[in-house]
């Protein structure tokens, strides 16, 4: 049984038809990829499945739970983190409160913990820190964890980011170009990350990704999306020698 | 020429080094130590205050620091200055020098036992300190009295417009919802001969029961926010600002037009309860409960929400809920406040919570500093002092102030003292200990 999936999705915005007729299928500790051109409508992908936009039409089944048409905090605490592609970071917050907030659908002491400093929430507190600090471990910034966001290094912001998403306890990571803007050397440590990411948790991944080089290495199956249609699904090297993919991505050669 | 500036220069830094030196023993004082120093002093002028103040030609002791007396008479300002530096300046300085080892021991064998004991013990030296320096006239007992209300009333404003970021102009209003209903609480049930009639209880219950109608006057606040919340929060964006001013100016306008609360006349003869003791008992317990929430992880949503919806409700948070609980909380601080006030000056008008009492309330916070619960202590102390000082200058007043609140906006835009968190321990921690004794002791 597949961990998500989604079934005949369209969404128009307006008169725009966004998205037609989408599927999906991510099977557990699957990596899946979602390549396009720029505007094919792949964020828009998934700001249908994460709650923000809710699709005209076609279902979206998380485990064996409908969502579609849930707000975007109950989808992401059912079990669907998510990073942005540009990044939306909390600018007077640091790295660790970032991630301790994460845990926000966690957290059991309630209001009367949060106003009265009971011994319940200290120690509820004192746990989500520990976790907090166990997953900065695991995305190599704890030495970061007292910094303000907006001071650091933009690969070190996407790892907070990351960071973030894993303290929602996802069970699908939803990654929206994870090494936009990175360098070289930068890109590599994601890349790493990632992997460990997958490895360590046992997460399905669904990322949407610019650089080939990421998505060939890292994914199992590949979409391509075109003008918001699917053109074509398959293994890394059945997408590169797809004549379809290279005319979306090249362009057909005409002959004059 | 350049010799001169060299020699200002040094001039200069050499003024700054005796600065350091002089302050370089005060670093070891803890706050214990200051209270103290400040306690004796308070006791010096209860003791001796009033023959200096003659002998220095002044009718009787300045109330507040002999600011309003200067400005009447400038030509005391050589002898306001010697009482101010004989009164207060040198014993605080002398007491909290002397008695650094000595407090600093106490401190840290307090904190060592248990920190909430040891705040508790600062908090009752602050409050024996305020006590003895107000019981010198009802002018100082009164200025205090408002001024601790108002620390209220900013805190509660700070958690919508600093820690969540919306812009909220109802806060007058919520503050007669609290007056209103405290005052219908007490005088119905404990004052005889008014508009409501006979006494229900005994009057010498009323003390006790007085924090039951502030807890009201809290929660009809609560209940007016959820009216304005209702409708503002389905979208971020204007919407709070304006419909919470509209809200504002509907409960004026409710108790102008409400004949059984007295209209516009108002409605005076609440009982006395609202004693030095009992404001700050609720002054306190609001700076601690509001700073525990915005500490919280819950809390901190707030930011996330201000800083980013989006990224918030992907990170599990109910965003709705958060900006509701918020609002509904900081009105209930409020209307608390409200009930407060209504009891100090014993009498209230709906003329009192118009659009004046917004502009104070706002520029406390503004002036104080944004998302911050020491900004808004600062503030509102500042803001009612400074406010008090100027009096006499009558009109000039509402000239002086707003151009200090501008000169604050340009040079420091999101106020005196924002985005910081206050840690009560961190105040308390005596100052021979390092950071990794201290450590020690609280796990």
């Amino acid at each position: 049984m597949p961990l998500l999936e989604v079934k005949q999705m369209t969404h128009f915005f307006g008169g725009l038809r966004a998205v037609h007729d989408y599927n999906l299928q991510v099977e557990p500790m699957q990596i899946r990829g979602l390549i396009g051109p720029n505007g094919a409508g792949k964020t828009t992908i998934f700001n249908l499945i994460t709650g923000v936009y809710n699709p005209t039409e076609g279902d979206i089944v998380l485990g064996n739970e409908t969502i579609n048409g849930l707000q975007p905090f109950r989808i992401a605490s059912r079990g669907l983190g998510r990073t942005f592609q540009n990044l939306r970071l909390w600018r007077h917050m640091t790295v660790l409160e970032h991630v301790k907030l994460a845990r926000y659908s966690k957290i059991n002491y309630g209001l009367i913990g949060a106003f009265f400093d009971t011994p319940k929430r200290r120690k509820e507190e004192h746990e989500i820190e520990q976790l907090a600090y166990d997953l900065l471990d695991l995305v190599g910034i704890r030495h970061l964890a007292d910094h303000v966001v907006t001071n650091l290094p933009y690969g070190a912001q996407r790892r907070v980011e990351m960071a973030r998403a894993l303290a929602t306890e996802p069970k699908i990571l939803f990654l929206d170009e994870p090494t936009a803007g990175m360098n070289p050397e930068e890109l590599v440590q994601m890349m790493d990350i990632i992997r460990r990411v997958h490895k360590e948790i046992g997460l399905a991944i669904f990322l949407i990704e610019h650089r080939m080089r990421v998505v060939m290495e890292l994914c199992q199956i590949i979409q391509t999306l075109v003008f918001g249609e699917v053109i074509a699904e398959g293994t890394p090297d059945e997408i590169q020698s797809n004549p379809k993919v290279i005319d979306a991505y090249l362009g057909k050669e005409v002959e004059i | 020429m350049e010799l001169n500036v060299k020699y200002a220069e040094e001039n200069r830094s050499r003024f700054r080094n005796l600065l350091h030196k002089l302050w370089e023993p005060y670093k070891q004082v803890p706050l214990l130590g200051w209270l103290l120093a400040a306690l004796v002093a308070v006791l010096l002028e209860m003791l001796v205050g009033q023959p200096l103040a003659r002998l220095l030609g002044m009718s009787k002791i300045p109330a507040l620091f002999g600011v309003i007396l200067v400005l009447k008479t400038p030509i005391l300002i050589p002898s306001t200055l010697l009482y101010l530096l004989l009164i207060y300046g040198l014993p605080i300085a002398i007491t909290a020098r002397l008695t650094a080892k000595l407090t600093d021991f106490i401190a840290a064998k307090l904190y060592n036992t248990s920190t909430g004991l040891s705040i508790l013990l600062h908090v009752a030296l602050l409050y024996a300190v305020l006590h003895l320096w107000t019981s010198i006239s009802d002018y100082r007992l009164l200025v205090v009295k408002l001024t601790l209300i108002s620390i209220i009333i900013t805190l509660s404003l700070n958690v919508i417009n600093g820690y969540m970021g919306e812009f909220s102009c109802s806060h007058p209003g919520f503050i007669a919802l609290g007056a209103y209903t405290a005052s219908i609480f007490t005088i119905v049930l404990f004052v005889s001969e008014n508009q409501f009639g006979e006494a229900v209880l005994p009057p010498a219950l009323g003390p006790y029961l007085f924090p039951i109608g502030l807890v009201l006057g809290g929660i009809a606040a609560a209940i007016g926010a959820l009216l304005v919340a209702i409708p503002s929060f389905r979208t971020r964006g204007d919407y709070l600002a304006i419909i919470s001013l509209a809200f504002m100016f509907i409960v004026v306008s409710l108790f102008n037009n409400l004949e059984i609360v007295g209209g516009a006349r108002g409605l005076s003869n609440q009982p006395d309860y609202a004693n030095l003791a009992t404001i700050f008992v609720w002054t306190i317990l609001s700076i601690w409960i509001i700073n525990n929430f915005v500490r919280s992880t819950i809390g901190k949503a707030l930011n996330a929400v201000r800083d980013g919806e989006l990224a918030a409700s992907a990170m599990t948070v109910d965003t709705r809920k958060t900006k509701m609980v918020a609002f509904l909380f900081s009105a209930f601080w409020a209307g608390v406040a409200g009930g407060l006030f209504a009891h100090v000056i014993r009498y209230i008008n709906p003329g009192t919570f118009g659009i004046r009492k917004l502009a104070e309330v706002l520029a406390m916070v503004y002036l104080g500093g944004l998302n911050s619960v020491a900004g808004s202590v600062v503030g509102a102390v500042g803001f009612n002092l400074l406010s008090e000082a100027l009096r006499p200058l009558e009109i000039l007043k509402w000239i002086i102030i707003p151009v200090m609140l501008i000169l604050v906006m340009i040079y420091r835009p999101t106020g005196l003292i924002a985005f910081t968190e206050l840690d009560p321990i961190a105040l308390i921690k005596p100052k021979s200990m390092t950071e990794g004794e201290a450590d020690n002791a609280t796990s």
